[in-house]
C-alpha cells in the first residue's frame, strides 16, 4: 500500500474530523445556553425531592404490614431504622452465612420475622426501603465490615 | 451452701428432674430466697412477665414468635421451686388491644399456676380506652398490701384528650399509639385524678414501709420521641418522696435500663416479644437514658430469643435484687448498692468487664 496516499487520506480525515467537531460544538454548545442541562439550585430541589420522595415511600413501607405475611413490621424491632447500621454493609451476616450487602440482610428480614416474600434488588420498594434505612442513618461513619 | 440460698440439686428435685434440666436456663439455680437481711418484712419473690404484644393476624392465627415468647415464660415461672408469690404482667398483652389478642392472651396466662397483677400497657388500652380490659381483665389502677410491702399499680399511658380527640376511628387512634417512632405521638401521664387517688392511697402508709409501683411506662423522663416518657413523672416522684425505699418497676422500653432518682430506684423488665434499641443508637434527636444503665447485649435476630426475657424480683432486706433472665444471652444481677446509693449491675458496671457484644454491632 502507498504510504503517501494513507498518510493523505489520514489527513483529510483528520481535517473532516476536525470540521465536524467544530460544527458539533458549536450547535450544541449554542443550543445547550438554551436548553442544556446545567445545574442550578432549582435541579438540586428536583433531585432533593425525589429522593425524600423515595424515603418517604420508604418510611410508609417500614412501617406498615405489605411487606410481611404476619402483620409484623420492621419499625417493631428498628424504631427510626436503628440497629440496622447500613454504613457497615458490606459485611459478614452470620443469618446468611457469607459476606452480604444490606439489601441481602432486608430480604433476610422480610422472610423470617415478617414471614413475606423477599424482594428483587432492583424492587422499587427495595429501593425505597434502602432510601429511608440510609435517610434515618445519615451522618454515620462509613465503617465496611464492621461488627 | 449459704443459708438461704438454693442448690443446684435442691432446686432440681423440686422443680421435678429432668424435665425442669431441659427446660429451665440452668442458671436459675443462683437465684438466693433469702439472706441475712435486716427488713422487717417477711421475705418473698415475685415474677415478673412483660410486653408479649401477642398479634392476631386471621381467625385463630397469631404471630407464632410472639406467642411462643409468652408460653416461654409461662413455663418457667411454673417450674420455678421455690414457686414465687404472684406474677406481676408489667402490660401490652396485645399489639393493637384487639378482643382477640387479649382473649388469646388471658388463655395462655391461664396456665400459670400463681395468681397475676395485671398492669395495663397502651397496647392493651388505646382501642376502646381501657373498657375491655377492664370488664374481664383487671382494674386499671389499684393497690394491694404483700407480707409488709405495699404495693401500687398506676395506669400511666394516659395522654392529652386533644390527641385522643385528633382521630376518627378507635382503629386510628390504636394505630397511631402503637407506632414507636411516631411523629405524631404524644406523650404519656398518670393524670390528675389518679394522683389524687394516688396521694389518698398513701395516707395511712407509713414511710418505712417498703413501696412498689408497677406502671408500663418509665415514671421518668428518658425520651420523648419514643415515649419514654411520662409527662407527670415529678408530680410522682414528689407523692413518693417521703417514704424511705421505693422501686418502680416498669415495662414499655424491652431493654435492661435502671435508675435512681432521689429516694426511688427504677428497674425496667424485659419485653418477651422483641428488644428495642437503645435511644441513644438514633443519633438524630438527644436523650436521658440514665448514665449508671450498663446496656444490654446487642440482640441477634438469628435467635429469636435473643434481647428478650424476663425478670424474677427477690425482696430481700427491703431492698429488691433484679434477675435479668436474658433467654439468648448471659443472665444479669442490678442490686441497689447501699454505698453507691443508687442500683449497679453485679456484673458489668466497671467498663473493663463488660462484655464484647455490649459495645459491637
Amino acid at each position: 500500500m502507498d504510504d503517501r496516499h494513507t498518510l493523505g487520506n489520514r489527513s483529510k480525515s483528520k481535517i473532516l474530523l476536525g470540521i465536524f467537531i467544530s460544527v458539533f460544538f458549536l450547535i450544541f454548545g449554542t443550543v445547550s445556553l438554551v436548553f442544556g442541562d446545567d445545574w442550578d439550585k432549582s435541579n438540586e430541589d428536583k433531585w432533593n425531592a425525589a429522593f425524600m420522595e423515595t424515603v418517604a415511600r420508604g418510611e410508609k413501607l417500614f412501617h406498615g404490614p405489605e411487606l410481611g405475611g404476619n402483620t409484623v413490621q420492621c419499625a417493631m424491632c428498628h424504631p427510626n431504622a436503628t440497629n440496622t447500621h447500613p454504613e457497615t454493609y458490606p459485611k459478614f451476616q452470620k443469618q446468611i452465612g457469607k459476606v452480604s450487602t444490606l439489601r441481602e440482610m432486608i430480604n433476610w428480614c422480610i422472610q423470617n420475622p415478617l414471614q413475606g416474600k423477599p424482594l428483587a434488588y432492583d424492587d422499587p420498594k427495595m429501593i425505597a426501603l434502602e432510601a429511608y434505612i440510609m435517610f434515618e442513618r445519615r451522618n454515620s461513619v462509613l465503617a465496611p465490615g464492621k461488627h | 451452701m449459704e443459708e438461704g440460698k438454693l442448690s443446684r440439686k435442691d432446686f432440681l428435685r423440686g422443680a421435678g428432674g429432668l424435665l425442669a434440666a431441659s427446660i429451665v436456663p440452668m442458671s436459675l439455680v443462683e437465684i438466693a430466697c433469702g439472706g441475712r437481711g435486716k427488713g422487717t418484712h417477711e421475705k418473698f419473690t415475685f415474677a415478673f412477665i412483660s410486653d408479649p404484644h401477642l398479634t392476631h393476624i386471621k381467625g385463630t392465627n397469631f404471630v407464632r414468635n410472639f406467642d411462643s415468647g409468652l408460653n416461654k415464660a409461662i413455663e418457667t415461672v411454673n417450674l420455678m421451686f421455690p414457686r414465687p408469690d404472684f406474677v406481676v404482667f408489667g402490660g401490652d398483652l396485645a399489639q393493637l388491644g384487639k378482643r382477640e389478642e387479649l382473649d388469646h392472651g388471658m388463655e395462655l396466662l391461664s396456665k400459670l399456676k400463681v395468681p397475676v397483677k395485671f398492669v395495663i400497657g397502651e397496647h392493651d388500652y388505646y382501642l376502646d380506652l381501657g373498657k375491655y380490659w377492664q370488664d374481664k381483665i383487671s382494674k386499671l389502677n389499684y393497690s394491694f398490701d404483700h407480707k409488709g410491702v405495699h404495693f401500687v399499680v398506676l395506669n400511666s399511658i394516659l395522654t392529652y384528650d386533644t390527641w385522643i380527640n385528633r382521630w376518627k376511628t378507635p382503629e386510628e387512634r390504636m394505630n397511631e399509639m402503637a407506632r414507636l417512632d411516631n411523629p405524631n405521638g404524644s406523650p404519656f401521664m398518670v393524670g390528675d385524678d389518679q394522683i389524687s387517688w394516688l396521694k389518698k392511697d398513701l395516707e395511712n402508709i407509713k414511710s418505712g414501709t417498703p413501696l412498689v409501683v408497677l406502671s408500663h411506662s418509665p415514671l421518668y423522663k428518658i425520651y420523648k420521641p419514643w415515649n419514654f416518657w411520662t409527662d407527670d413523672a415529678e408530680k410522682i416522684q414528689s407523692i413518693l418522696d417521703r417514704f424511705d425505699n421505693v422501686t418502680v418497676f416498669h415495662g414499655h422500653v424491652h431493654q435492661v435500663l435502671y435508675n435512681q432518682i432521689k429516694n426511688i430506684s427504677f428497674y425496667a423488665l424485659m419485653s418477651t416479644a422483641w428488644p428495642w434499641p437503645y435511644p441513644e443508637s438514633y443519633t438524630q434527636s438527644p436523650h436521658y437514658i440514665p448514665k449508671m444503665t450498663v446496656f444490654m447485649n446487642r440482640q441477634d435476630p438469628f435467635h429469636e430469643r435473643d434481647g428478650t426475657g424476663w425478670a424474677f424480683v427477690n425482696m430481700d432486706n427491703a431492698r429488691e435484687e433484679m434477675h435479668y433472665k436474658l433467654w439468648e444471652n448471659k443472665d444479669r444481677i442490678v442490686k441497689y448498692d447501699e454505698s453507691a446509693g443508687h442500683p449497679v449491675d453485679s456484673t458489668y458496671q466497671k467498663p473493663e468487664s463488660r462484655i464484647l457484644p455490649q459495645t459491637h454491632y
